[in-house]
């Protein structure tokens, strides 16, 4: 996917991953070549067991390959350990899971705070970039609603504003309308594309639905742990504009 | 970065309010129990040694008998007299006064009032060996004293019976039909060591009570003051040869007298209250402990039970240090405030129970910041396992977690 000569964002080169050992040894991953440029929406398909999420998990430097190389930026992430790992989650990964994974009994503005909270900023600073990215996600007046106050939509547009809040590089979403119906899924999707479009965020979804993955610009299809095709120029551009 | 995880903690423990308090329950008891047992002991401690001093230090009691009782048959052995009192004034080095005494109890009537009292016969001495301020009036003179005069100093319990707290110097008061002249009044002592009100006490010259009372010479109590420069011990061994030789004790027989060293007898039941504390202390000790591994426990059972949540944190970017830390500062935080409620729950309970007790309200510094300092310890120790286990958690099976 690289549109022209320079470095992509993202890299890998042959990675593998194997689950286990001896006989029992699952390997998830058989060799994957990917490159992702700043800039792009890509959304990751294929049946369950063919390692997307292996892939994705990769990609997140929650995990790394059992061997091959995975560039980010440049920098070799597989020689990095767990720590060095957390901090380039910290600095330039967003995530949005599933299952939305906000902290109960905690308000929107907390959970949207939290990363800043690692990241060291003063309270007041918090409060201004977390009430910025809440209302970036179209909920600053829900700020102060816990999870269990807001509706499935809601609360993945909480976790998307928390994401979001450290200004990353890349958004990363798991499956991120697998628990809403149709239309806040089409909501939640808009405002993914608004965010790759406006703020330039890369983002990687992984979703089994052809109507969500219909958004990204690109299309990687895994099958049996190796990415099977990529489908350019897809209905992104077309879909919102 | 200690303020971030600080903050991370108090938030947390403000969500989970009542989990945060059965955490802490287990320090709070441990930590009130250990204060307030210390804390009454060292009380009690200080009532004996204030009771026994009230009886005088360096001073002797001497007495007829053996020991307590006078025990074994045969006659009763011979009181003392004027002439021991006298032999032991000349004859023995670091003797600062002896105050021999006689007693017998009576009725003692004023203005139709009428109390029954201990009257006391003694010598100026007394106030000598065993220091007892007035109140108001005068102590008798030496001249009242030989000449045996009818004046009396009364103690507080018997002005509170006969006059109702009034003055009483300079009236005259008949017990068992002899009167005498009120001349000072006492001021208050309090419980004896050993029971026994030491205010419900007339004192007289002992040869008016001799005279008029006992209708003896007998002396059945003497106090032998010790000087400051004189070792009590030494001052007994000459006493008790003295002694033995006057009442013509031969070798190998049995002393039929007995001499108490009041300082000794502080001492061993300081040692003792001194020792009862201590073994209280080591069981609301334990109690800590237990309270520590309830801490464990639960910061166990959080650690799985927020599982996810510490997924979201190390996804999120969290590195395991702060992982760790913000478990271990929970904990300690918990245990901290579970020492700080155990510490004023202490205070509260020693207010209670001070005076049921019968011992003075008391607040040893130490006892409370070793008690507090213990619980935070018990919050880092009880709570690495947990955070430990925390921080190593693999953030992709932690997200999954259900």
């Amino acid at each position: 996917m690289p549109s022209d000569g320079g470095q992509p964002l993202i890299r890998l080169h042959g990675v593998t991953k194997v689950y286990g050992e001896g006989p029992t040894a699952f390997q998830a991953l058989k060799g994957v070549d990917l490159a992702i440029d700043t800039g792009d929406f890509v959304a990751v398909m294929g049946p369950s067991g063919s390692g997307k999420s292996t892939t994705m998990n990769i990609l997140g430097c929650l995990d790394v390959p059992s061997s091959g190389e995975f560039l980010f930026k440049g920098v070799h992430v597989e020689q990095l350990d767990r720590d060095q790992r957390a901090l380039l989650r910290r600095r330039y990964l967003g995530f949005v899971f599933q299952g939305f994974n906000l902290l109960a009994r905690t308000s929107a503005l907390e959970n949207v705070e939290l990363p800043l909270l690692y990241r060291g900023d003063a309270k007041a600073q918090r409060r201004e970039t977390a009430m910025a990215a809440l209302d970036k996600v179209g909920l600053a007046e829900w700020w102060d609603h816990t999870p269990g106050e807001l509706s499935g939509g809601q609360q993945q547009r909480v976790a998307i504003a928390r994401a979001i809040v450290t200004s990353p590089e890349v958004l990363l979403a798991d499956e991120p309308t697998g628990n809403l119906d149709s239309e806040r899924s089409v909501e939640i999707m808009q405002l993914l594309t608004d965010l790759n479009r406006t703020s330039g965020i890369t983002v990687l979804m992984v979703t089994h639905e052809p109507d969500m993955a219909a958004f990204a610009r690109a299309i990687v299809h895994f099958k049996d742990g190796l990415v099977e095709r990529i489908e350019h120029g897809h209905a992104a551009g077309t879909a919102i504009a | 970065m200690l303020g971030t995880t600080f903050l991370l903690a108090i938030r947390s423990i403000a969500r989970h309010k009542l989990r945060s308090f059965l955490t802490t329950l287990g320090i709070i008891i441990g930590v009130a129990a250990v204060v307030t047992m210390v804390t009454l002991g060292n009380a009690t401690t200080k009532a004996v040694q204030k009771q026994i001093s009230a009886l005088g230090t360096n001073m002797l009691q001497v007495r007829p008998g053996q020991g307590f009782g006078r025990g074994g048959g045969g006659p009763a052995p011979a009181n003392f007299d004027e002439d021991d009192v006298q032999a032991i004034r000349d004859q023995i080095a670091g003797v600062s006064a002896v105050a021999p005494q006689a007693g017998t109890s009576g009725t003692a009537i004023y203005n139709g009032a009428n109390a029954t009292t201990t009257v006391n016969g003694t010598t100026l001495g007394y106030f000598q060996v065993q220091p007892w301020a007035l109140t108001a009036g005068r102590y008798w003179t030496a001249t009242e004293e030989s000449a045996g005069k009818g004046v009396c100093i009364i103690g507080n319990t018997v002005r509170k019976n006969l006059y109702g707290g009034g003055d009483a110097v300079g009236t005259r008061l008949r017990i068992n039909g002899i009167s005498c002249d009120v001349i000072g009044m006492l001021s208050t002592r309090g419980q004896a060591g050993f029971g026994g009100d030491q205010d419900d006490v007339v004192i007289m010259p002992i040869k008016q009570v001799q005279r008029r009372f006992t209708g003896n010479r007998d002396i059945r109590l003497m106090l032998v003051g010790v000087d400051q420069d004189y070792s009590t011990s030494a001052v007994q061994a000459s006493l008790t040869s003295l002694l033995r030789e006057r009442r013509h004790i031969g070798n190998g027989k049995e002393d039929d007298f007995n001499i108490f060293d009041t300082a000794q007898i502080s001492a061993t039941l300081t040692g003792t209250t001194t020792l009862l504390t201590q073994i209280v202390a080591a069981v609301a000790a334990i109690s800590l402990v237990v309270g520590g591994i309830g801490i464990m426990n639960i910061m166990l059972v959080s650690v799985t039970e927020r599982t996810r949540e510490i997924g979201i944190r190390l996804a999120i970017g969290a590195v395991a240090s702060e992982v760790l830390m913000q478990f271990l500062v929970e904990a300690v935080v918990l245990s901290c405030l579970g020492g700080l409620i155990g510490l004023v729950l202490a205070q509260l309970l020693i207010l209670l129970l001070a005076p049921l007790m019968q011992v003075d309200w008391l607040f040893v510094p130490e006892i409370n910041i070793v008690a507090f300092a213990i619980s935070a310890a018990i919050g880092v120790v009880f709570g690495f396992f947990p955070a430990r286990r925390a921080a190593s958690l693999n953030p992709i099976d932690a997200l999954r977690h259900e």
